[in-house]
């Protein structure tokens, strides 16, 4: 266990690249953005293939992923979201497999999603889709989003609140998906130290090691759970900021 | 006090996110179970949302986490 907990965070460049003095360098996160994509790609293109009436196996899992994020769009910024399902269906599908590969052992998996300026990025993508949404649809009524049905002594009060919770959004979506991955990565480095020093030191407290062994298994599956969970949770939230910017209050 | 030292009460200090977090979760799967038991044949339309309110408890004490390791490493 030379290597720390961090250790597994670090980017470095595969092909260092600099124009301009900025540094462009392909790094192994590039290269995992790259696996996740290509491989979301390639899983697409074979599943939709064949095109079968009574589908196949392949088949069966792209059409479920499809139905629920259909379903997911449809039950919470109702038929009027369905516009936005190729972005939602491409962020929820990369949140979940940079999720999912950053949890296979072996490889040095790099998870993407564990540095907070991808998931930044990502969330203010759906910030800025929002706003721009909203504007183009109610133009300066968008503002009706700041104010909510109360009387107006109220308002002064809660108009800021609206404002700053509208304004602290991307910050908690990204920062809810970042921490996730970062914690549980960190969780099963530390537990996966614990089973080697302890094999290490002989003796009784070699036979002590399959307590930690038996807690990084639940962990485990409790990261899986959480990887879902996560790119779940993200698509969710960007459906119902949406569901804000497409109808204001009057649901 | 030395610097490094107040540093480590600090982080250790905003682990205290977590008594939040735990009492949140205990909130979230307490009440579920609660009314699943009260009206089994609802409990299973629910399961998303207890998924997602647990997913949300979670994070809150994640928060505290990070802050920890803004004051450990920033």
């Amino acid at each position: 266990m030379a290597a720390g907990p961090m250790e597994q965070f670090e980017i470095h460049p595969i092909v260092p690249l600099e124009i301009g003095g900025i540094d462009i360098s392909f790094t192994n996160s590039s290269l995992w953005m790259c696996i996740v994509v290509g491989s979301i790609s390639l899983f697409l293109m074979v599943a939709a293939s064949s095109r079968a009436v009574v589908p196949g196996r392949l088949q069966s899992i792209a059409e479920l992923s499809y139905n629920f994020v259909a379903d997911m769009i449809r039950s919470s910024a109702g038929s009027a979201g369905l516009k936005f399902f190729p972005f939602i269906y491409a962020l929820f599908l990369f949140v979940l497999m940079a999720n999912l590969f950053g949890l296979v052992p072996f490889i040095h998996a790099f998870t993407v999603t564990s540095h907070i300026i991808v998931t930044l990025a990502l969330a203010l993508s759906v910030f800025l889709l929002v706003i721009l949404v909203g504007v183009f649809k109610h133009g300066f009524r968008f503002l009706k989003l700041f104010v909510p049905d109360v009387p107006w002594i109220m308002l002064p009060l809660l108009v800021p609140i609206e404002v700053i919770s509208f304004l602290s959004r991307p910050l908690s979506l990204s920062v809810r998906l970042f921490a996730n991955m970062l914690a549980g990565h960190i969780m099963l480095s530390v537990f996966g130290g614990f089973v080697v020093s302890l094999a290490a030191a002989g003796g009784a407290l070699s036979v002590l090691s399959i307590a930690p062994l038996l807690a990084i298994i639940g962990v485990s599956a409790l990261e899986f759970l959480v990887a879902f969970l996560q790119a779940y949770v993200f698509a969710i939230l960007t459906c119902i900021y949406l569901n804000d910017a497409l109808h204001l209050h009057d649901h | 006090m030395d610097v490094e030292a107040a540093r480590f009460i600090g982080a250790g200090l905003a682990t205290m996110a977590l008594i939040g977090a735990g009492i949140g979760i205990g909130t979230v799967f307490g009440n579920f179970l609660a009314g699943a038991l009260r009206n089994p044949g609802a409990a299973a339309g629910q399961t998303t949302n207890l998924l997602l309110g647990f997913a949300l408890c979670e994070a809150t004490g994640l928060f505290g986490l990070v802050v920890a390791l803004i004051i450990l490493f920033g």
